[in-house]
């Protein structure tokens, strides 16, 4: 009996979201009176493997293959699987990512596991059974969910779980193969594309996010979202509105059939708040709303709100931050 | 060329959630259901691409009680030849993949197509579940879909951007936007709708994996701090020293 972690990690980092689910697999562990092992996915370093010790990791498990820098479907679920038989893992933990999600679902069923996934809290095992909260009806409700089957697999929501930091501490990183083959790699891609990510942050993975809407006027105003953003250390985004005509991409685009964001604090500026959009963001610890409509339905979701002209307050704003900074 | 599009029967997306008294069931009352809105870009997508293979068939598959067979004509009035409702009420991703799994080996399908996730339990599990018991690839999420001959090229979501894959059939996809401009029916296929087949069958397969015991509404929102516009940066301080967010 372990638990299992799968980390994903890009250009040599841990992703701060499997930090989070590093964490929360240790305190998993912790709760069942084992150790937590990860298994890592991705581009990653010896040293920052090994770092995973601060989040309670005693064991990271590396294959070094070269062919696994990207996602590659059939290959992770197999290694992972195999990592998973190696420790005898009851518990595996990953990501609420399009990885985790992709990998979590096939992985489910070739280990006959039970599988949740949008964990928001961490599981409660009393009384012989094993129950985990769960978002639901697109952050409009929770559900507690009970797995089960012997095996569970959970899929971490991020910015769910505050990561562990205990300094000092280290994994053994050894090194680890799933023996792959080539049939393994059949659904490898053939091409990978990164979108600029406008000051660096992807949206995804973003603390704080700042977000125009058709308020905006048009895409030449972008500038003061951006202007915002880059003082905040924030990534952009958008509504559904605004990536329909084209004044933003797509995948900036939050919202029921978006992207789904929870980040620290998330900036509404010129979006009335359509219940569609609220899905996608009301996960967020602290939402601020800027609209000239005082009567705007976002303003019943939000924390902080300013009534005003967007044009003349976005400027103000990233004054004061830079100020501030 | 043969599609099978799974559809769910979801809550309209402006519906406000409440559950049953014990808090073990969503209240379905006075709730409109509609075509779960991503499994609306696969029907399309299906639709779109059997015309411009000028042959092929497109099976709707939904998961449900008789009373998702509104939303599954509407699927037909969209552009689906027929389709096909495994009579019962979905359990959970596992229960739901297992019957998908043995329609579409029945079926013998090529192309096996869904929305990303369902609006309601938002599980984004059963594409690489069915995937999984068919011994097939999955590509999800999936933002781009063309076929030529017996391969597909995909464009599949990754966080920060894009991956292109390249399967043969038959495989599965979970479809987002932007894939396709999902499609509204027209008069013509809401009275052909009426007369194609659906045919329905009882489930198969081992079961639920999990079980909901209980569903919980968010804690309510405080209420919003409106700072007036003119000293707007009064906001940036609140946000480090109240919030301690920044």
């Amino acid at each position: 009996m372990s638990v299992l972690v799968v980390v994903e990690c890009d250009g040599g980092e841990v992703k701060k979201s499997s930090l989070e689910v590093a964490s929360y697999g240790s305190q998993v562990a912790q709760m069942l009176g084992t150790t937590a092992t990860a298994v890592a996915v991705g581009e990653a370093t010896e040293a920052n493997l090994a770092q995973l010790g601060e989040q309670g990791i005693s064991k990271v498990l590396y294959d070094a293959e070269p062919r696994l820098k990207d996602f590659v479907n059939g290959a992770y679920t197999k290694l992972i699987a195999a990592a998973a038989e190696k420790e005898g893992a009851q518990v595996i933990v990953l990501a609420n990512s399009n990885i985790g999600a992709a990998v979590g679902s096939r992985l489910s069923v070739r280990l006959k596991a039970s599988l949740a996934t949008n964990v928001v809290e961490l599981p409660k095992n009393e009384g012989g059974s094993f129950t985990v909260k769960r978002g639901a009806f697109s952050g409009k409700a929770f559900a507690d969910v009970v797995l089960t089957g012997d095996r569970k697999i959970l899929a971490v929501k991020k910015n769910s779980i505050e990561a562990l930091h205990e300094a000092g501490k280290t994994a053994t990183v050894e090194s680890f193969s799933a023996s792959l083959s080539d049939a393994d790699f059949a659904d490898a891609p053939k091409q990978v594309v990164m979108q600029d990510q406008a000051g660096g942050v992807l949206l995804p993975e973003a603390d704080r996010v700042v977000s125009g809407g058709r308020g905006m006027k048009g895409p030449e105003n972008w500038h003061l979202i951006e202007d915002l953003a880059k003082a905040l250390g924030a990534a952009t985004a958008c509504s559904k509105p605004v990536s329909d005509v084209d004044w933003r991409p797509h995948h900036e685009h939050v919202g029921q059939t978006g992207i789904t964001v929870s980040p620290n604090l998330y900036i509404a500026c010129g979006i009335s708040g359509a219940i569609q959009h609220l899905a996608g963001v009301n996960s967020s610890k602290v939402i601020v709303v800027i609209n000239k409509d005082p009567e705007a339905p976002f303003f019943k979701a939000a924390d902080y709100g300013i009534v005003g002209d967007v044009f003349e307050i976005l400027p103000k704003l990233t004054q004061a931050v830079k100020e501030l900074n | 060329m043969k599609f099978l599009v799974c559809i769910s029967n979801v809550p309209d997306t402006t519906t406000k959630i409440t559950f049953t008294p014990d808090n073990k069931e969503f209240n379905k009352a006075g709730v409109q259901f509609v075509i779960n809105p991503w499994d609306e870009y696969a029907l399309t997508r299906a639709i779109e691409l059997k015309e411009a293979q000028g042959s092929g068939t497109v099976t709707v598959l939904n998961v449900g009680e008789a009373d998702t067979e509104p939303n599954i004509r509407k699927a037909l009035a969209i552009g689906a030849d027929d389709a096909i409702r495994v009579n019962a009420a979905p359990k959970d991703a596992y229960f739901v993949a297992e019957q998908i799994a043995a329609i579409a080996k029945e079926g013998a399908y090529d192309v096996i197509l869904m929305g990303k996730e369902s609006i309601d339990y938002n599980g984004f599990q059963v594409h690489g579940m069915v995937g999984e018991l068919l011994g097939i690839p999955t590509v999800a999420p999936a933002m781009k879909l063309d076929m030529s001959g017996n391969t597909a090229t995909l464009e599949r979501e990754i966080e920060g951007g894009k991956e292109i894959v390249e399967v043969n059939t038959p495989f599965v996809a979970s479809c987002q936007q932007p894939m396709c401009e999902p499609r509204i029916p027209n008069m013509r296929g809401i009275m052909t709708a009426r007369t194609k087949p659906l045919k329905v069958v009882e489930p198969t397969g081992e079961g639920a994996r999990t079980s909901v015991a209980e569903y919980a509404l968010p804690p309510k929102k405080q209420g919003v701090k409106l700072i007036p516009a003119e000293s707007a940066g009064e906001l940036i301080k609140l946000l480090r020293n109240e919030a301690k967010v920044i």
